[in-house]
């Protein structure tokens, strides 16, 4: 059922205020997004990087909810030995809670790249357990490098615009196609800009049991070089180019899109509003432009086919 | 009575884990640890133990899954070797830092490269600053009762610290000994329950584990951690008495043999200790007066106990089965010198033996000892650093 703003306005802020996220930073909407959705005692845990450094300055923390940090690619992994404690210490009656939500965070660095076998391990050992990445397209934490989830010909610290070279030169890896690949109950890709596809996809996926994945594209101001109050509008504009299209898939079988615009814009109104990707308004990289938004029309088109399959 | 079985050390540690009952086992398979795992696997997969396991995609997820697993109130075990411990390293630390009382049998392997299976201390040797406490092992027998006592050392609030047992590769590991297994329920009794104050799964007082920590309070919090290792040297001792209570037989830091009226003493860690006792009896029946000291605790280092026994040798001779690989000598070389700095200025040499599970015969540590003498009688050090056994 969709969750309306009256009721999700009631539920407790598990991520305080004072945190020192980046204004207009993505991140925190989708953490305040995703723990509106949680009901009853929740575990969360993150990879190191932006939300992880922000949030935790000891002696203090943002977290009103249990929290851990491991290490950088291993989120998931951790994750999967807290939820493995809760049912060996369940079977022995030391824990009340029936029911209790288990939830790692990472970036696209922590997931895409370096925690991506961490993942696909804790998603094929069954594991009760949601996986969100907030991907911001880049290592933002260090200074915007360019990792597996930067689109081509974005200009970042190691992958910079210059007189030869034109920025990142390979296409972005399909992360949540890999994570549907696993054939585990629920994947979903959302976004922060659609709140109530975001909230009720975190509702369904936490009324599964057995391991989830959502992967949900969260701008970053500095990185993407956008103002800090454009967060939520660049992260529309993905959606609307059919960029970061919001759809679900069940069991790597059933693949529903969630919204389909009704007239997709062009990738030129999503990049031209962003710093790193300026240098392809020259007109000798009209074709990076070009590649980019045949490589996104087919994306789109493959989509739409994998839902016919079992519509 | 004792209750003899027919154990592999690998068998032996696993019989531990059914005793002990973890709560969660993550491991990862590598040679020589896979027999240990997969034993410990039968006794769950046939209802003896009600431990979950983590049946995990790498020894780096092994270490993380434990963390997470201990974080959240779990007591927690897993076992690796050589590689398998080299790519957790980064989690050792976490592990150690955030004070985790992990318990962890390390089959002692060689580390790559070139690659090799077979037992040497290179892999736990780099994992000594890891803030992980180090008992090492001389046989099956003593692999099973480390293990038992790891569980309590590691747990105690004085401490909090994680824990490797090791048993050399092969030689402990994948050897039939007669083994003494103990009675379920007084294992059970002696190991106790784990009862941590701060966990994940306490929703009532919910709290961040691994926080960002600066140059505020970092260094306090290691300060912290630094006295936890200290206070291991009391716990093992009290731990090793009580063990002695239950089950009659006595664990300190160091084992000594023969010592008592010995001029010259060799230093060692591990199942070359055995070896060594049968090569002391054949010279003592020769009338050389020769003896030897066994580390059983590497980590916290008793440097006190170690430097009163052998201050008063004629000469010492530290047989090392790792190289430090920095042009002085091996690790407990290092760590012998070091602790009888201003006790004694007797000869100390140093062998570096046995790298890639290379045999250590009777004869090689007949000759030590021979070159041990002949260096008290002349208090002349020919060679500080010898390769043992090698072409």
């Amino acid at each position: 059922m969709a969750p309306s703003l009256k009721d999700l306005a009631k539920k407790p802020e598990l991520l305080s205020p004072g945190h020192r996220m980046c204004a207009g930073c993505g991140a925190p909407i989708a953490i305040r997004q995703i723990l509106h959705a949680i009901d009853g005692p929740v575990v969360t845990g993150c990879a190191t990087g932006c939300l992880e450094v922000a949030t935790t300055i000891y002696p203090y923390t943002a977290w009103r909810c249990s929290f851990i940090h491991n290490a950088f690619e291993n989120s998931a992994a951790t994750m999967s030995g807290v939820e493995t404690a809760y049912r060996a210490l369940k079977k022995k009656g030391k824990i009340k809670e029936d029911k209790v939500n288990f939830i790692a965070f990472g970036g696209d660095g922590g997931s895409y790249d370096i925690g991506f076998q961490s993942i696909s391990g804790a998603m094929e050992r069954g594991h009760d357990m949601l996986y969100v990445c907030y991907d911001n397209e880049a290592y933002m934490n260090t200074g915007v490098q360019r990792s597996s989830a930067t689109p081509l010909g974005a200009s970042t610290t190691t992958a910079p615009a210059g007189k030869v070279k034109q920025g990142k030169e390979e296409f972005r890896k399909d992360m949540t196609g890999c994570m549907a690949a696993h054939k585990i109950p629920y994947v979903a890709q959302a976004s922060i800009s659609n709140w109530r596809d975001l909230v009720a996809k975190v509702e369904k996926a936490m009324s599964i049991k057995g391991p989830k994945f959502i992967n949900i594209l969260s701008p970053c101001p500095p990185g993407w070089r956008h103002l800090p109050d454009e967060t939520v509008e660049m992260a529309k504009l993905a959606v609307e180019t059919c960029f970061w299209p919001l759809y679900e898939v069940e069991y790597g079988k059933v693949w529903r899109i969630n919204y389909k615009p009704k007239n997709i814009l062009p990738i030129t109104d999503w990049i031209n509003r962003q710093g790193r990707f300026r240098h392809l308004n020259k007109p000798q990289n009209k074709h990076i432009i070009e590649t980019l938004q045949a490589r996104v029309k087919e994306d789109w088109e493959i989509l739409l086919k994998k839902e016919e399959i079992f519509k | 009575m004792p209750n003899y079985k027919a154990l592999t050390g690998n068998e032996a540690v696993a019989w531990a884990m059914k005793q002990i009952n973890p709560d969660v086992v993550a491991a990862y398979p590598i040679t020589p640890q896979t027999s240990l795992m997969q034993k410990f696997a039968d006794f769950v997969a046939d209802g003896d133990v009600d431990t979950e396991m983590v049946l995990v995609e790498s020894e780096h997820s092994a270490m993380s899954a434990c963390v997470g697993s201990a974080a959240a109130g779990a007591r927690t075990m897993t076992a690796t070797s050589a590689n398998g411990l080299a790519l957790m390293w980064e989690i050792l630390y976490i592990a150690s830092g955030n004070r985790l009382p992990i318990v962890m049998p390390v089959v002692n392997r060689a580390l790559s490269a070139p690659i090799n299976i077979h037992g040497d201390h290179s892999d736990t040797m780099g994992a000594r600053d890891s803030s992980w406490i180090q008992l090492f092992s001389e046989n099956a027998q003593e692999a099973y009762e480390n293990t038992i006592q790891a569980v309590r050392i590691a747990e105690h609030k004085d401490v909090l610290l994680p824990i490797m047992v090791t048993l050399d590769g092969f030689i402990i590991s994948h050897g039939m000994e007669t083994v003494d297994i103990y009675d379920d329920k007084r294992v059970k009794d002696f190991v106790g329950e784990f009862k941590p104050d701060h966990t994940l799964l306490n929703f009532k007082k919910p709290l961040t584990f691994g926080p960002l920590d600066l140059f505020d309070y970092y260094f306090e919090h290691k300060r912290q951690q630094a006295e936890g290792m200290k206070n291991a040297l009391r716990v093992i001792e009290e731990v090793g008495m009580d063990f002695r209570k239950t089950f009659g037989k006595a664990y300190r830091h160091t084992e000594g043999y023969k010592l008592d009226d010995a001029d010259v003493a060799i230093v060692l860690l591990g199942s070359t200790a055995g070896t060594a006792k049968e090569v002391i009896d054949q010279l003592r029946q020769e009338g050389k007066k020769v003896g030897q000291l066994k580390i059983r605790t590497f980590r916290p280092f008793p440097e006190e106990e170690i430097a009163n026994i052998l201050s008063r040798f004629k000469a010492i001779a530290v047989l090392d089965r790792s190289d430090g690989f920095n042009a002085i000598g091996g690790p407990l070389y290092n760590d012998i010198k070091a602790a009888l700095y201003g006790k004694t200025s007797v000869p100390i040499v140093n062998y570096i033996y046995g790298l890639g599970g290379r045999d250590i015969p009777v004869g090689d540590i007949r000759k030590v000892f021979e070159d041990l003498l002949e260096t008290a009688r002349t208090k002349e050090i020919k060679e500080p650093l010898t390769y043992l056994g090698v072409r």
